[in-house]
């Protein structure tokens, strides 16, 4: 990728670099959403138990949501991650303070997080948990708010027992999907010159110094050529002696390309990623009532049958789906490639399709379940109250005609995209172009296959 | 790997993007006589049944409405209809299915907690809207097909084209 497509936007902004260089700029913003979460654990423990109208359901799965899926991920990345409440009270114990750069070590035991899950894996298996559960978390006020606590409480033990932010880069089942879409993202957080960090022998950016912690997300910034491992503290633009760190526009997508060698767990991130999409769109959008109900509880060998297909589909069935179209693949390819390193190199086209994917579904019951917000801020806890006078605002869809078609409007560039990345990956693993144009075809043809199942289920 | 052709070759894309306009705007004709349409929908926690209704356009629809266990509603997409469903007492609907495409019905009184997602399906055929966008979607994946085909398009070499215009300008 070329350097000089970017825009170093610190050099172009100093008012934002003066800002991003003040101590407070990520806690007070994280202070500001551990408020709103705060409410809506509240809301869910003591509030009404209609979800629709329980500040803890409608602000957390629909207004926050809409606010990460819709705009924070595909424009800013893991910038969510960077105010994420959940994460908060570890990190201000460990470091025994909220703004100020407190001296001595952290509070932690200080354990190295083991090899063998320095990877996504944690992550895809959580997400999947929660998953399965989902219906049910989506909609009861206090099943959410004990999901929402157990994520803070297992955020402070990893915090107080291992090094700094294992918990949101090797635990978190929202960091993981973050991570994954922040590839997309136009903006990153990069060194001006790789050259002045290789020479540089202090590694602040690493160890720390007077004007901030070492990186919490256990990265050397040197050599950061993705936004997955990036989670946007900015602690090294404060540390760094050099001035060589600073935050770029790009064109979207430039790290998709950027790993020499796609890893699988990230792969299966992508499957998982685009498999729940899909399940939520007929489980959740869909009419079949049955459906649903086997999804939220209601009787235990129906919800186990759900669970088990729900799995299978997103660990088995998809994914082996795509390894068939890898081997036809590898098939039409030059053979230099293994089948397996084809299978999770053309994964990487899940990326911007899984992310269409999820804006497409989102918008299907954001702009439908939007309006509850305007009812939820007068009466958070559906107690009667009416603080700003909106508690009587009825239920409203936004724009339902215009859904679908919004719908398409995201899914084919989704679509477009994926096909252009799996042709980029295809050119690599081929010796000539005609070649490296029939290899692509199969992924392709499961690509199209899967936004045709989409466009019946929005449109059909 | 040999070099590739830089310039962007639009030309391929203008049979592709006219293709496009004729999906789009072609007018399609009614293709069955209306009729006289009367469903009855049962709603119950969290479902209509039937879930889907077919219908073309043009018919008279009747919609008999009943609630068999607590207070439903039932919203029609695109069609503004809304109306409160009390187990027991049924309600008749009647509209002429003017608009092709999906519509989704909902229930708009809370009912419980799948309310959100108590969702039905009206598809007014020929379902246009539908094979426009599968269509489109098709024209628009061969485009790009054909494109890379021709022109072997790469990542550096967008990049870079793209980076001498900029330079240029």
């Amino acid at each position: 990728m070329s350097a000089q497509r970017r825009t170093d936007l610190l050099a172009r902004y100093p008012a934002l670099k003066r800002l991003l260089l003040s101590r407070a700029v990520q806690p007070v913003p994280m202070l500001a959403t551990l408020a709103f979460f705060a409410l809506a654990v509240l809301a869910g423990l003591f509030g009404t138990p209609a979800g629709s109208r329980n500040f803890g359901i409608i602000f957390v799965w629909i207004v926050w949501w809409a606010l990460l899926i819709l705009l924070l991920v595909p424009l800013t990345g893991r910038l969510w991650c960077a105010i994420c409440p959940i994460p908060a009270p570890g990190e201000w114990l460990q470091r025994r303070g909220i703004i100020r750069r407190t001296g001595g070590k952290l509070r932690t035991l200080g354990w190295r997080w083991p090899r063998r899950l320095k990877n996504m894996w944690l992550q895809n298996f959580g997400f999947l948990g929660i998953a399965i559960f989902s219906t049910v978390i989506l909609t009861r006020p206090r099943v959410s708010a004990w999901v929402l606590l157990g994520l803070v409480l297992l955020g402070v033990a990893l915090s107080l027992l291992y090094e700094k932010r294992v918990f949101c880069k090797y635990v978190c089942p929202v960091g993981g999907f973050i991570g994954l879409y922040s590839m997309l993202a136009p903006l990153e957080l990069r060194v001006r010159d790789p050259q002045v960090c290789a020479s540089h022998t202090s590694k602040d950016c690493v160890t720390g110094n007077e004007h901030g912690y070492g990186c919490p997300w256990l990265i050397y910034p040197g050599g950061l050529r993705r936004n997955i491992d990036c989670g946007l503290c900015t602690e090294c633009l404060k540390t760094c002696p050099r001035d060589n760190i600073t935050l770029n526009l790009r064109p979207a997508g430039s790290d998709l390309l950027a790993a020499q060698e796609g890893r699988l767990d990230e792969a299966y991130k992508g499957f998982i990623m685009l498999g729940c999409a899909l399940l939520y769109s007929v489980v959740l959008l869909g009419p079949w009532g049955w459906l649903k109900d086997w999804a939220n509880l209601e009787r235990l060998p129906y919800w186990a049958l759900y669970a088990l297909g729900f799995l299978a589909f997103n660990l088995a069935i998809l994914p082996g789906l795509f390894w068939l179209a890898a081997a036809i693949a590898h098939r039409l390819s030059s053979g230099k490639s293994s089948l397996r390193r084809l299978f999770v190199d053309y994964s990487y086209a899940l990326v911007p399709f899984g992310l269409a994917a999820w804006i497409a579904f989102s918008l299907g019951f954001v702009l439908i379940n939007g309006s509850y917000a305007l009812a939820v801020l007068s009466d958070p806890f559906g107690w009667g109250w009416d603080l700003f006078g909106t508690a009587g605002v009825p239920w409203t869809p936004l724009w339902p005609d215009l859904i679908p078609f919004l719908q398409v409007g995201v899914l084919m560039p989704g679509l477009l995209f994926a096909v252009w990345i799996a042709y980029q990956v295809a050119r690599r693993h081929s010796d000539t172009l005609p070649q490296a144009g029939r290899a692509m075809l199969p992924v392709t043809g499961f690509l199209l296959a899967v936004t045709l199942v989409f466009l019946r289920l929005y449109l059909g | 790997m040999k070099r590739f052709p830089r310039r962007r070759r639009i030309t391929v894309w203008l049979p592709f993007a006219l293709l496009a306009l004729a999906v789009l705007v072609a007018p399609i004709p009614r293709l069955v006589p209306p009729q006289e349409r009367e469903i009855t929908i049962s709603l119950t926690q969290f479902e209509f049944s039937p879930a889907r209704l077919r219908v073309n356009q043009g018919d008279r629809v009747t919609l008999t409405l009943a609630a068999s266990d607590v207070v439903h509603g039932f919203y029609l997409e695109g069609y503004g209809i809304e109306e409160r469903i009390e187990p027991g007492v049924t309600k008749r609907i009647e509209f002429v299915a003017e608009r092709r495409g999906k519509f989704r019905y909902r229930c708009s009184v809370n009912c419980g907690a799948l309310h959100p997602f108590m969702v039905g399906e009206l598809i007014v055929g020929p379902n246009i809207p539908f094979w426009r966008a599968m269509g489109l979607t098709l024209l628009a994946l061969a485009g790009l097909l054909v494109y890379l085909q021709r022109t072997g398009a790469g990542y550096e070499e967008v990049v870079n084209e793209s980076f001498e215009i900029e330079e240029a300008a």
